[in-house]
């Protein structure tokens, strides 16, 4: 992965070494010794984590502290592998498709639910159909709408009319086949996440109950779930996946301020972090020493425009965009400000994302206050001399975006002001109800690890999280071609072609990409995290006590 | 006697429903939309959106939730949170650690606080009272939470005598260094009313006369001396225990105890405003009755306040 710190090889030169000492040592040494490494494989650790905001129903966890629980109590067909963010198949032996639009899949067989029973076609049918039914209440029920038959059970007013959705048929207790309404190329990336995972039997009688004590067929078992306290769960034994945990269990335990758990893992009483808070990012290398994780994740920090605002409508404003990009000094930001916990961008695609290629912003990410100037006294200025940037106040948020009016107003001579508000709640509501006046903060958070969900769930024409409302046919016409390629590589490299174009529009400014800044306690190793921005929970190794 | 309770309990009902008006209007005054904001970053699915609206009673005239709310709340039902959860489960989880908190907390002030006081007020000018005096002032002038961060650092980081935040909020042992930062304001304040109220009543004729009689000097200042001082402070104390309790909120954070304090900001962050109105509704209550019972001890404390 491109961006891996130092930090990861003296943590993986550290974990050899720690190996080659337990081999050594052998059993009933004089144990307890910090850099004992001898593994206890039925060893639990604890993860800092946060209250869960719905029932845990693979479907309705759309944020992070449900959201790692679902990933760790269910398995769906498919995965993506933690070291590369490559498609694997877990439940699904293989999946198949001439055409894009009709998809053919066959289970492997040997997977059961943690109550025993079989996962077969229908366990999938049925979850899906009953997850993307509007009256179910689930959080990521639009996550179905490219099978043929969800105008049925999820219509944009109204009740469902029908129960099932017509694009999907369980031909036997191992095959099932999928109907699009029309083709996306890369729909196998996206069963890789939570909403396409299987559901049992057990779960139709009482969905609200099953919530609240789900049963899964991933690698760990649920065990309990104390409200705002902890939720534990315990590895599965009979688990059929690829990835079998190293470990006996989980207890994800909740903490409100990331302070507080950052002191708890320095004195190892939480052993693994979720992030360092903003406040001790400055000192946790020297904290944590080789325990400290630094490293790439797919998401992405912007600041985009309000192209919807009569000023910025012009053609020509595209170099005046392009001018205020070469005004921010990345580099210096994310060192200074940012203290190194992000990766200044250069392209609109996070690294680590299939089909990301470097360098595609080109020359308009690169520092330049000469070139700046020139491209916006071209463009004919910035509307006013003035620029605002909306953001929320509740995210750290405000070093960053004063850093970038400051380096925008010494650069160029623009006027350039943050724009705070209370929360993201009203911020949100603002940048939904298009009323912000020049630009906002925006940021992406990979769904999946594929160029197409950075570019066309946010660039496309209509998209839902195109903020800035940002509509160019090309960019469409070539997004359309690349859903309807019928190889995932196909798809990539037809995005690329798409996201060319946003360097010549610049709708939004790339700034950083988001980094990993965590670490672990001296309880735990082989901590890795994946793009996603969460530990391979399943790898940890608890050392012996 | 009996009158006045029952003139003070009617008194309650325009308050309790006041503040229940208030913040029930407050938290529906909040901008953004609790459904949409489900929905973080991405744009909500309007047919969800619509059928969460719904359920959860939103898409109805603001006065006409408000009727709703009322009539729930008075047939005892606090509806339930987002996930489904009763909100009076939360309430019932939280509240418990949040009171044995702030009880400690409060017992720590009481006892720490009159008793600095009782002796720096008897030795006044005198080094003792002196350096309560500064030491008052110092913890009075710190922020709760700097003094957590401290505690913090020096127990936990640097003397390893406790975990730097509580590991079971059900333990009461682990619960008193969070107790301590909790009350040490109310505890300075305690300390400085008592010793202010010994120094003047000490000057008092019965106190002249109870030494004239030749009582024990134990009973003069028990009885006579502090039994007359005790007023202020009651009083004090009275509206201290409600302040403890929403006060939480800070030094529940920086210890990680899961009580009032960390139910509600949770709630408060994903605008969930049943939940949070819960908990003032919960929280109007203790106050109102810890005020009741202050009133009553006045006339314990002091016979010559009578009440008709």
């Amino acid at each position: 992965m491109r961006g891996a710190s130092q930090a990861k090889w003296v943590v993986a030169a550290v974990a050899v070494a720690l190996a080659a000492t337990a081999c050594g040592s052998n059993g009933a040494s004089s144990g307890g010794a910090a850099n004992d490494a001898a593994v206890n494989a039925t060893g639990t650790f604890s993860y800092q984590s946060s209250e869960p905001q719905n029932p845990l129903q693979p479907a309705n966890a759309m944020e992070v502290g449900g959201g790692r629980i679902i990933k760790q109590l269910f398995k769906g067909l498919v995965d993506y592998d933690p070291a590369d963010g490559k498609l694997r198949n877990q439940v699904a032996e293989k999946i198949e498709t001439t055409d894009a639009t009709n998809y053919t899949v066959t289970l492997k067989s040997g997977w059961t639910f943690h109550d025993g029973t079989p996962v077969t076609a229908a366990s999938f049918v049925d979850a899906w159909n009953w997850s993307a039914n509007t009256k179910n209440g689930q959080i990521n029920s639009d996550w179905f709408s490219d099978i043929a038959g969800y105008d049925a059970v999820h219509p944009e007013k109204g009740d469902p009319t029908a129960e099932t959705m017509s694009g999907l048929k369980v031909v036997d207790d191992t095959h099932f086949t999928i109907q699009l309404t029309g083709p996306v190329s890369y729909f196998q990336y996206k069963l890789g996440y939570t909403a396409f995972s299987p559901l049992p039997k057990a779960f139709f009688t009482d969905p609200a109950k099953y919530g609240q004590n789900p049963v899964g067929n991933g690698p760990y078992k649920f065990v309990s779930w104390e409200h705002n306290k902890a939720i534990t769960v315990a590895a599965y034994d009979k688990y059929a996946g690829l990835d079998k945990p190293k470990n006996g269990g989980i207890v994800f335990k909740n903490y409100t301020q990331p302070e507080a758990a950052y002191k708890d893992l320095v004195s190892d009483n939480v052993d693994v972090l979720d992030q360092v808070d903003p406040s001790d990012l400055a000192s946790y290398k020297t904290d944590l020493g080789s325990r400290a994780v630094d490293q790439a994740q797919g998401a992405i920090q912007n600041i985009s425009f309000a192209l919807y605002q009569d000023g910025w409508k012009p053609v020509d404003k595209a170099k005046v965009r392009q001018g205020l990009s070469m005004a921010i000094d990345r580099d210096t930001i994310t060192k200074t400000v940012l203290n190194g916990s992000r990766q200044p961008a250069d392209s609109w695609v996070a690294p680590g994302a299939m089909g990301y290629k470097a360098g595609t912003c080109g020359d308009a990410c690169k520092y330049d206050p000469a070139k700046a100037k020139q491209l916006i006294t071209e463009g004919g200025g910035v509307p006013g001399n003035k620029i605002t940037i909306v953001y929320n106040s509740d995210g750290g948020h405000k070093e960053w975006v004063d850093a970038v009016c400051n380096s925008i107003r010494q650069a160029t001579g623009v006027e350039c002001l943050g724009d705070p508000k209370p929360d993201f709640k009203t911020s949100r509501d603002l940048i939904k109800k298009k009323q912000v006046e020049s630009m906002m903060r925006t940021g992406w958070v990979q769904d999946y690890p594929l160029n197409a969900n950075f570019l066309r769930d946010v660039y496309g024409t209509g998209a839902a999280a195109n903020d800035g409302s940002y509509s160019n046919p090309e960019f469409d016409k070539l997004a359309a071609e690349a859903d309807k390629a019928t190889s995932v590589e196909k798809t990539a490299e037809l995005y690329q072609q798409a996201e060319a174009q946003l360097a010549k529009d610049m709708p939004a400014i790339p700034l950083w990409y988001y980094k990993t800044t965590s670490g672990y306690s001296n309880n735990v190793q082989n901590v890795k995290f994946d793009s996603f921005g969460d530990p391979v929970f399943t790898q940890v190794e608890v050392k012996q006590k | 006697m009996g009158r006045f309770v029952a003139r003070r309990l009617l008194q309650m009902i325009p308050v309790f429903l006041g503040t229940v008006t208030l913040i029930f209007l407050m938290t529906r005054a909040l901008p953004g939309d609790p459904a949409a904001a489900m929905w973080g970053d991405k744009a909500a699915d309007p047919a969800q959106l619509a059928a969460f609206r719904h359920k959860m009673g939103l898409d109805v005239p603001w006065y006409e939730q408000y009727y709703n709310y009322m009539v729930d709340l008075f047939q005892g039902k606090f509806g339930t949170t987002m996930s489904g959860r009763p909100v009076i489960e939360v309430i019932s989880d939280a509240l418990p650690v949040t009171v044995r908190l702030a009880l400690l907390a409060f017992a720590i002030e009481i006892v720490l606080g009159v008793a600095i006081g009782l002796f720096a007020g008897l030795r006044r000018g005198k080094a003792f009272d002196k350096s309560t005096l500064i030491l008052t002032l110092l913890l009075i002038s710190i922020p709760v939470p700097v003094l957590g961060f401290i505690f913090q650092n020096v127990f936990s980081t640097q003397l390893g005598w406790v975990t730097p935040t509580v590991q079971d909020s059900e333990n009461l042992g682990q619960l008193v260094l969070p107790a301590i930062v909790l009350g040490s304001l109310s505890l300075a304040y305690v300390a400085r009313l008592t010793r202010t109220s010994i120094a003047e009543n000490i000057k008092a004729d019965y106190m002249r006369t109870a030494v004239a009689k030749g009582l024990p000097k134990r009973r003069v200042i028990g009885t006579h001396l502090l039994r007359n001082s005790m007023i202020p402070v009651v009083t004090f104390l009275g509206t201290d225990l409600g302040a403890l309790m929403g006060g939480a909120i800070v030094t529940e954070g920086i210890f990680n105890v899961k009580g009032v304090g960390n139910a509600l900001y949770h709630a408060i962050n994903l605008n969930e405003g049943a939940t949070v109105s819960g908990f003032v509704v919960v929280l109007v209550l203790i106050y109102l009755a810890a005020s009741l019972i202050v009133d009553l001890l006045y006339a314990v404390l002091d016979p010559r306040i009578r009440y008709a």
